[in-house]
């Protein structure tokens, strides 16, 4: 969720009026937007306010857009109409080249534009909050704004080796050919998480006005040229993409909410993009969408009963256009600030906010179900019971682990280990799934080693690939119980298989063959144990687990200092 | 043979200290008081023999009370101890003179201690020497003496003389006979349950007693009920899973059925797209997610369902615009750890939705979903989410607040209220918070909203089955519960074992249900 800063003082003179902080957070509990910290601001006496907002509200990530939002919320006003003007558009060309690294351009101008320096300041604040959130870090779209009166239109959107490319950058004193630019502002602390999305292409993008002069390099930076300032009249915004739907989204309200400052209010100058294949657009597209919504359904979806009329007041307190047909027809006319809408769902939910979600009556569902169990976790529990029973203490130990824990550890290479690799983890502790839950348990010694014996056991998932299923991996269901102290106790470890086979009514195979009972098999040796110590564990002539005294070198490994006996058991074959 | 002369001695000592607690007893009944240092000197008893005496009757019971008192007093050196029995030096060489003639003085210079005696005895006045012979002859100068020092030392034995200032005390001092002691000693008195007929009690009845029937006449040690019994040895489990539990155990009651969520690797198509979740929403970001390198894909999919989830994303359909972008297969294929238990929940949503005929359903779901976070107090990278969902026909948001209520009501819950969110699959969307009266603030406890047409459509449901549904983690109110602020304190290695075991039972009490 986005936090945006707002000067108290400023958002209270675009309200009409002051709230108490308790007031104002309750008015954002109603709307569902969230007043996260009152911050002073130093040598003020003014404070700021941080405001959560849903993630797709893009229409309310500046004062203006909040304000306005609640103003209409609170039917103060009502949503303003954005027009286009008449002015013959300036022109911008798309030139082939840009087609291989970032294809799409769009543009328009705000006229006789008036900024105050808080105006201008959240301005760039909302730039800044487009590109970390819907342009995804400047990946799919980059802002690019500009004094018009210091470019000449026509201009052309091009892709050029980055050697023909030389200019000034915003607020440097020298031109630098843009590959140098990128070395360069790879040591930027704000911008070099950028410089990756173009550095490796043999082009870069770049805008150029009919005077050669550089206005931007997308997704990067400004050029210096065009510098825009508070006092700043005409603005240029130009937004490259790849996502060209993004592209509106972000032009459109960059434009709905700072044309407010217009001289004529909320109209906008259009401008024409000449697209790589002489076809001419008209950017924004300012077409409101209109939808018809059955009244009936409303109230269906939300549990509620309420006329055709009232429904209409409530849309247009959400920032919908909203006008009666019939007593149970509205149309809607969705602006391009709702950007969100993008089903019936959404307008019912937005008549459902200003209904407010406290004020509908809660209704029980008619829904009659039996409840069951899954079987497996219902054996895994009535084990973990009698694990317990057994004077065992359940440990509950992280899924994600380190390839050593699974292999080094016990004297093994992670190769021969069926385990799924995470491609981006941000530790080593989580290279890998667990394979089996002896590290886990392993480590719960280590950090309690004051008190023995500890009898420890845990019941989880491990995870191993299997390439018969569909995401080629599986979870399987593991009993791992560990007996530790001054001498190796196996024989508690061996007495627990016992009692847990007891209970699950496998009975002892004497003859150690065949397919029925349960017998340990000790013709193999396995390097996590001492030698001689070792068995599997054959259930109905199936190996499902290991038994024995854990080898000193996975004691030392684990940072251990006393003898520890072993038993880990798939459990799924008793379900 | 050690065993059986240690087993004698120690019954006659046991014997003496029997018939001594007798004899003290017959004491106590005829006299009001008892003071141990003057009874045991009376007998010639060693103190201390009848100071254990005294407590080993009062270890019976409400029998005899007794208080302590310290006195200064004098008593016999050991060299004093000797005089008593023997008498004085002085004497001894006065009584080795024969009364006509006396005694040549070498010869009586030969007694044990003659050079004190005889200085002692010639200042008393009680010896003349004849010097004139060879050698000099010591004769008596009176006809009788009285022993007075061991008289003196007689009468401070037998405590008649205590005063340590008295003249002749002082005197006796000077000469090392006598020095300041400290006593402690007992006054015992009769107490409410006096008798002078008492027995040991037996410490435990044993089944020897049982069989023998002599439990009938023993007496019993009281237990002691002021200190702690000892731990039996146990195990236990999990204070986590205790919780998880109950919250199962709830799910039950209200008749949902439990969903197989043992699949931790899952495809982004189950665990985003078929969600609704846009490809390059940030929860699919590398930085939030954890994708596999190995199995790093998923290639088989329900053909027919996932051109329409595509269709759903990219261009629109089912009466909605969609996201419009372009939608791409390979991102769908890439395998992560599920993000949510809401993968499977689409799952057999989807499975449901292949039914021939629609069959309302409520499912539930505990278990571990992965996040790629950075790590905090309150955060690991694996958590357990808790999650429900109904599906019917016509369902309501009305409804949804409805069975939050029953749910969070069975956690003790009844002020619930609930705000506007935002989620990808779910419009309407809405956080659920409830007043937490220890905290005195409301406290989020958790998501919910109704499944978004887009993600229900494309599975084959018909446009009346609504979808809802609720979910929280285990991990946040667990903690709120134990008051542990640190997450590592509970799950994961660096758990305290002593803290599990110490753990109570785990009873999440239902508030009363409404009128």
């Amino acid at each position: 969720m986005p936090t945006i800063g707002v000067k108290r003082s400023l958002l209270f003179q675009q309200l009409g009026r002051t709230y108490t902080d308790e007031e104002f957070d309750q008015l954002c509990f109603d709307y569902g937007l969230e007043l996260d910290k009152v911050e002073p601001i130093p040598d003020s006496t003014d404070v700021e306010y941080k405001v959560e907002i849903p993630a797709n509200r893009y229409d309310i990530l500046c004062l203006e857009g909040l304000s306005r939002a609640l103003n209409i919320f609170l039917q103060k006003t009502e949503l303003p109409k954005f027009t286009l003007s008449n002015q013959k558009p300036i022109r911008m060309k798309i030139l082939a080249n840009t087609q291989r690294i970032r294809p799409f351009v769009v543009g328009a101008v705000l006229r006789n534009v008036t900024f105050t320096p808080d105006s201008y300041n959240s301005f760039i604040k909302l730039q800044d909050k487009l590109h970390q959130n819907l342009c995804r870090n400047r990946t799919l779209v980059a802002i690019g704004t500009h004094d018009l009166d210091t470019i000449q239109p026509p201009f052309i959107y091009d892709a050029r080796e980055p050697k023909q490319i030389k200019f000034r950058s915003l607020n440097q004193q020298t031109e630098m050919q843009a590959d140098e630019m990128l070395e360069f502002y790879a040591k930027d602390t704000h911008l070099r998480r950028y410089v990756s999305i173009i550095q490796d292409s043999d082009v870069y993008p770049v805008i150029y006005d009919s005077n050669n002069v550089v206005l931007s390099l997308p997704p990067i930076i400004n050029g210096d040229h065009s510098k825009m300032s508070v006092q700043t009249k005409n603005v240029f915004v130009e937004c490259t993409a790849v996502d060209l739907h993004k592209a509106n989204t972000v032009l459109n309200t960059m434009l709905t909410m700072f044309a407010q400052y217009c001289c004529k209010p909320f109209e906008i100058e259009p401008v024409e993009v000449e697209q790589a294949d002489g076809k001419v657009i008209v950017y924004p597209n300012l077409a409101e969408r209109s939808e018809s919504v059955s009244v009936k359904k409303i109230n269906q979806r939300i549990g509620i009963n309420i006329d055709a009329q009232t429904a209409a007041i409530l849309l247009n307190r959400m920032s919908l256009r909203a006008t009666v047909l019939d007593t149970d027809t509205l149309r809607v006319e969705i602006p391009v600030t709702r950007t969100d809408i993008l089903h019936f769902c959404d307008i019912a939910e937005d008549c459902a906010v200003a209904y407010g979600f406290n004020n509908i009556v809660k209704t029980v569902p008619k829904t009659s179900c039996i409840g069951n169990q899954f079987e497996l976790n219902r054996v895994s529990d009535l084990i973990r019971h009698s694990a317990a029973e057994a004077g065992f203490t359940e440990a509950l130990t992280f899924t994600l682990c380190s390839c050593s824990d699974v292999a080094e550890k016990f004297g093994k290479t992670i190769e021969n280990i069926p385990a799924v690799h995470i491609a981006n983890p941000k530790t080593q502790e989580f290279q890998i799934g667990r394979t089996t839950l002896l590290p886990g348990l392993l480590k719960t010694i280590f950090k309690n080693q004051d008190t023995q014996p500890i009898q420890l056991f845990e019941v989880s998932d491990i995870i191993l690939k299997d390439a018969t299923q569909e995401t080629g991996s599986r979870n399987e269901r593991h009993l791992c119980a560990l007996f530790y102290n001054r001498t190796p106790g196996f024989e508690i470890i061996h007495g627990l298989l016992d009692r847990i086979m007891t209970l699950v009514k496998i009975p002892y195979n004497e003859s150690q063959s065949g397919n029925e009972g349960y017998y340990l098999n000790n013709q193999y040796e396995d390097s996590a144990f001492f030698p001689g110590s070792y068995a599997q564990v054959i259930v109905k002539g199936q190996n499902v687990g290991v038994i024995g005294v854990l080898h000193p070198n996975v004691i030392e490994q684990f940072g251990l200092k006393a003898p520890c006996s072993a038993l880990e058991i798939n459990i799924e074959p008793f379900v | 043979m050690a065993t059986s002369k240690g087993t004698a001695a120690s019954a006659s000592t046991t014997e003496k200290s029997s018939s001594l607690q007798t004899e003290i007893l017959l004491y106590l009944s005829t006299n009001n008081e008892l003071n141990t240092w003057s009874y045991a000197k009376e007998r010639g008893l060693d103190h201390q023999l009848v100071v254990g005496t005294i407590r080993s009757i009062e270890s019976l019971g409400d029998v005899i009370k007794s208080e302590q008192h310290t006195s200064r007093s004098i008593g016999l050196t050991d060299e004093a101890k000797g005089l008593l029995r023997d008498g004085s030096y002085e004497y001894n060489i006065f009584q080795a003179i024969p009364a006509d003639k006396g005694i040549e003085q070498p010869q009586l210079m030969k007694l044990p201690n003659a050079n004190i005696g005889f200085a002692k005895a010639m200042s008393k006045g009680w010896l003349q020497v004849d010097k004139s012979s060879k050698p000099p002859m010591v004769k008596r100068k009176v006809d009788t003496v009285q022993d007075e020092v061991q008289h003196l030392l007689q009468r401070i034995h037998s405590l008649e003389l205590t005063d340590s200032s008295a003249e002749e005390v002082v005197e006796l001092k000077k000469r090392k006979l006598v020095e300041d002691v400290t006593i402690n000693y007992f006054t015992v008195t009769k107490s409410a349950g006096f008798s002078t007929n008492i027995s040991k009690p037996e410490t435990d009845l044993t089944a020897e007693m049982l069989q023998s029937g002599s439990w009938k006449t023993a007496n019993f040690k009281p237990k002691n009920f002021h200190a702690k019994g000892l731990l039996p040895s146990y195990g236990c489990l999990h204070p986590l899973l205790k919780v998880r539990t109950e919250y199962r155990q709830i799910f039950l009651e209200m008749g949902f059925t439990e969903m197989p969520t043992n699949n931790f690797v899952e495809n982004s198509f189950w665990n985003f797209d078929a969600l609704f979740t846009p490809q390059k929403h940030p929860a699919r970001d590398v930085q939030d997610t954890f994708f596999l390198s190995d199995p790093a894909v998923t290639t088989k999919f329900p053909e027919e369902y996932l051109q329409k989830v595509k269709q759903v994303h990219a261009t629109g359909a089912f009466g909605s615009i969609g996201y419009q972008y372009d939608w791409q297969l390979d991102e769908t294929q890439k395998n992560v750890l599920r993000t949510h238990t809401t993968a499977v929940s689409t799952r057999m949503l989807y499975q449901l939705a292949q039914e021939k005929t629609f069959r309302p359903a409520k499912y539930f779901s505990i278990d571990k979903v992965f996040r790629n976070e950075n790590l905090d107090s309150t955060h690991l990278a694996e958590f357990n989410q808790i999650e429900g969902l109904i599906a019917d026909y016509n369902l309501t948001l009305g409804d949804l607040i409805g069975v939050l209520y029953q749910f969070f009501r069975k956690l003790g819950m009844t002020k619930l209220r609930f705000k506007p969110a935002y989620n990808p699959y779910t419009e309407p969307s809405m956080e659920i918070f409830s007043y937490h009266e220890g905290l005195q603030r409301w406290i989020e406890v958790g998501n919910s909203g109704m499944f978004r047409p887009e993600m229900l459509l494309p599975m084959g449901f018909s446009e009346d089955v609504s979808v809802i549904a609720w979910g929280l983690s285990l991990e946040r109110p667990t903690m709120i519960l134990y008051g542990i602020n640190n997450i590592r304190d509970l799950v994961g290695p660096e758990v305290d074992l002593k803290m599990c075991r110490r753990n109570p039972i785990c009873r999440v009490i239902p508030a009363k249900s409404e009128e």
